[in-house]
């Protein structure tokens, strides 16, 4: 006999009931990327159930990393899980989730299941029971791009699920989806700090977003302490601010993004006081 | 005994004694597991056998014997098998079990094993301690001076049962015969089988449905009346022509829901070749555990249902294959491809080994960052990097050359040398930002100024 899962009609008593139950982890139902601007170009204040599509170049971890802020706010303290599909070329050539490294982007590892497999029918179909199973957080899916009819199916799924079913199409994609928004993240240069690579930074694209917004794009910059994104403002003269919340004393050259121009690479060799960074130019 | 060994002595003083003692870790749940399954071979002398205690067996042989040859037959059999197996027993045949255990256990030397029947005058030359009574009460016995059976029996019932309690004569009453001591018999699982013979052999898939759920029902109705959960499923169609076709299906949590284990098997109805037709379906439950009902919440919200998930990694891991759906695991290792292990998902929350705690690195400036990704075999690289110590200033992968703009490092992780596989070299890991912004986990295997080998390079994961 299956258990009794109907919901109980809505009555006076259930509408008491329910606020006092104090569901904390219910999977909500919008989640927000954490920039306020990127949330306010969206027409749901954030991103809603459904199929998102989050592309970028070959070989870079940063469509990874924005796919995995939002399944990780989705996912949120409690470690709902969050299924990850991809077949076993997409592992050997751009990586497997590492535990740790997840940890930083807000994904608890207990909280992940990965999937493999090869066959591009079976990873849709994984990727649909996973959007149809209420309570899962998130499904990621790489290495895999569905035709109309799959993705309309996807869509489907994740709105009887109330799931979020996202995307990491390889390259630049322009097939015709019935995706809710379409994302382009590419990696930016970080902030440096004492030297070293900073706090990531991704440019971010809306390229299509379904009940308006027109093309959009933000840079963003992750904050690991906060595990949110935020958005860095320019600077009239097309230099990067330094986002508010400044490290612990870290003297980060300014790098301008007008005109594309590289810094002078390596580290110089300085005195015992430590490395010194030359002052960017132009 | 001989070797002046004895229970309970310090493993030092044996060892002393012994000097090539062979040592082992007790397990006693191991043995517990092993003196049931070797009371169950003894049912193959008498179907009345129960384990008795912790290192006992005992078996009601009445009927038995003359299949073995007699007592004797019988008692030699079976030490010639167990002794084959590479165990020691004293075995004894009485007429009561009381006395067998004694008689087994502290009967004389030159003594065989079966006492003959009404011989009362050899149970009462035994020690008290072949009652089996409680440390305490023999101890009392010893003080009063009354060391064999037969002294304790030719007390008067009245004083002896104020004095050292009830048990004392309750023991030798079931020596003697004169109180019933039964023994019962483990119970033998019965197999969960439903069957299903037709009149005419079916071809149809739909008709094969059909049976498969019919059987379904059945064998689903039953187990739930005795609160037992499937955990593996074996569905047997035996074809006209003779062949006989199997699909196997597990489940990662019991369960007895017709509708999930049918979504289990319909997937896989699909490789069945009916031929010239299936004439009769098995459907057999091969491992069952109990299944204790959930209590389901109130919450019309979307809350999270472990029972659903654990249908969702069943359908994966039966359409996939179990190796294929897999959660994390942390292990505690330095060695960045060893920090986790991957594990088939189970029932959730439980894990399979030992626990670890993942060690999530707390702040960037610490330099213990971890990749987001890693590739499971890390790609060479050539990188060009000053001596000794400093990190890359571009590396060549894939045919692409990339300038790093910005490097934090090194962060030497060593081979583990405590482990038989040790002995590798150590690593220099570098996390590394190229001018397009890219960011990489690399690390050089070895030192500079080694002369046997240079060291190499290599691109062991992506950060976001």
């Amino acid at each position: 006999m299956e258990p009794c899962t109907a919901s109980l009609p809505d009555t006076a008593l259930t509408r008491v009931i329910d606020p006092l139950q104090s569901d904390p982890i219910a999977v909500p139902a919008c989640v927000g990327t954490g920039a306020a601007e990127i949330d306010a170009a969206l027409p749901w204040a954030g991103l809603p159930r459904g199929l998102h599509e989050v592309s970028g170049e070959v070989g870079e971890a940063a469509k990874v990393a924005f796919a995995a802020s939002l399944a990780g706010r989705r996912s949120g303290y409690g470690g709902r899980p969050i299924l990850w599909c991809r077949p076993r070329r997409v592992a050997l050539t751009a990586g497997d989730p590492y535990g740790p490294g997840m940890a930083h982007l807000g994904i608890s590892p207990d909280a992940l299941i990965l999937v493999e497999a090869e066959k591009p029918a079976d990873l849709l179909w994984a990727m649909e029971e996973g959007a149809r199973t209420k309570g899962l957080a998130a499904v990621v899916a790489e290495g895999v791009i569905p035709n109309l009819t799959a993705s309309r199916r996807l869509q489907l799924a994740a709105e009887v699920g109330n799931g979020l079913v996202l995307l990491l199409p390889k390259g630049r994609q322009t097939a015709p989806s019935s995706a809710l928004t379409r994302w382009f993240v590419r990696s930016l240069p970080s902030r440096q700090e004492a030297g070293g690579p900073g706090s990531p930074r991704w440019h971010v694209e809306l390229w299509r977003c379904r009940g308006g917004g027109r093309l959009r794009e933000w840079i963003v910059e992750w904050d690991d302490a906060a595990f949110s994104l935020s958005v860095v403002p320019q600077l009239a003269d097309g230099s990067l601010a330094a986002p508010a919340q400044d490290g612990i004393g870290a003297i980060g050259a300014q790098r301008s993004r007008a005109g594309g121009q590289s810094p002078d690479g390596g580290r110089q060799f300085g005195d015992a006081l430590g490395p010194v960074r030359r002052p960017a130019s132009g | 005994m001989r070797l002046g060994l004895s229970v309970g002595q310090p493993l030092a003083d044996a060892r002393a004694l012994v000097p090539d003692l062979i040592v082992a870790d007790s397990e006693p749940a191991a043995d517990a597991a092993s003196l049931i399954a070797l009371t169950e071979w003894c049912t193959r002398y008498s179907p009345w056998a129960a384990p008795d205690g912790e290192d006992g067996i005992r078996l009601d042989i009445t009927g038995c014997a003359h299949l073995f040859g007699g007592e004797t037959g019988i008692v030699r059999d079976m030490a010639r098998r167990l002794r084959g197996f590479g165990i020691g027993t004293r075995g004894a045949i009485a007429d009561t079990p009381a006395a067998a255990w004694g008689w087994a256990r502290y009967r004389p030397r030159k003594a065989g094993p079966i006492l003959r029947t009404g011989d009362d005058k050899a149970l009462m030359s035994l020690p008290v301690a072949a009652l089996r009574l409680q440390p305490d009460s023999l101890e009392t016995l010893a003080a009063l001076g009354l060391d064999t059976v037969g002294t304790v029996a030719a007390l008067p019932r009245g004083p002896l049962t104020h004095r050292l309690g009830e048990a004392v004569l309750e023991r030798l009453d079931r020596m003697f015969g004169r109180a019933a001591e039964p023994i019962s018999p483990r119970a033998i699982a019965e197999p969960w089988i439903s069957r299903l013979i037709f009149a005419e052999p079916i071809g149809r898939r739909e008709d094969i449905d059909a049976a498969t759920e019919r059987l379904l029902a059945n064998l689903c109705r039953e187990m739930e009346q005795n609160g037992q959960g499937a955990r593996r499923l074996l569905l047997a169609f035996y074809r006209v022509d003779g062949a006989v076709q199997h699909i196997a299906v597990g489940t990662s949590h019991p369960s007895h829901t017709q509708v999930h284990i049918m979504r289990l098997f319909a997937e896989r109805l699909d490789s069945v070749a009916p031929g010239f037709g299936i004439e009769a379906m098995v459907l057999e439950a091969t491992e069952t555990e109990p299944l204790v009902s959930e209590q389901t919440g109130f919450s019309v919200s979307g809350e999270m249902d472990t029972a659903a998930l654990a249908r969702l990694i069943d359908r994966l891991q039966n359409r996939l294959g179990p190796q294929r759906v897999v959660r994390l695991v942390p292990v505690e290792s330095h060695v960045p491809e060893r920090a986790e292990r991957r594990a088939v998902a189970g029932p959730s929350g439980r894990h399979h080994g030992k626990l670890g705690t993942w060690s999530l690195p707390q702040s960037r400036l610490l330099k213990s960052l971890r990749p987001l990704t890693l590739l499971p075999i890390p790609e060479p690289i050539q990188a060009i990097a000053p001596v000794p110590d400093d990190p890359p200033l571009s590396f060549r992968w894939k045919e692409k050359n990339h300038r790093i703009a910005a490097a934090d490092g090194p962060e030497r992780i060593g081979p583990e040398w405590w482990l038989a596989e040790g002995g590798r070299k150590p690593r220099d890991y570098y996390r590394v930002e190229n001018s397009e912004g890219q960011r990489f986990w690399v690390y050089r295997e070895g030192l500079y100024g080694d002369e046997k080998e240079p060291p190499r390079w290599f691109l062991h994961g992506f950060f976001p």
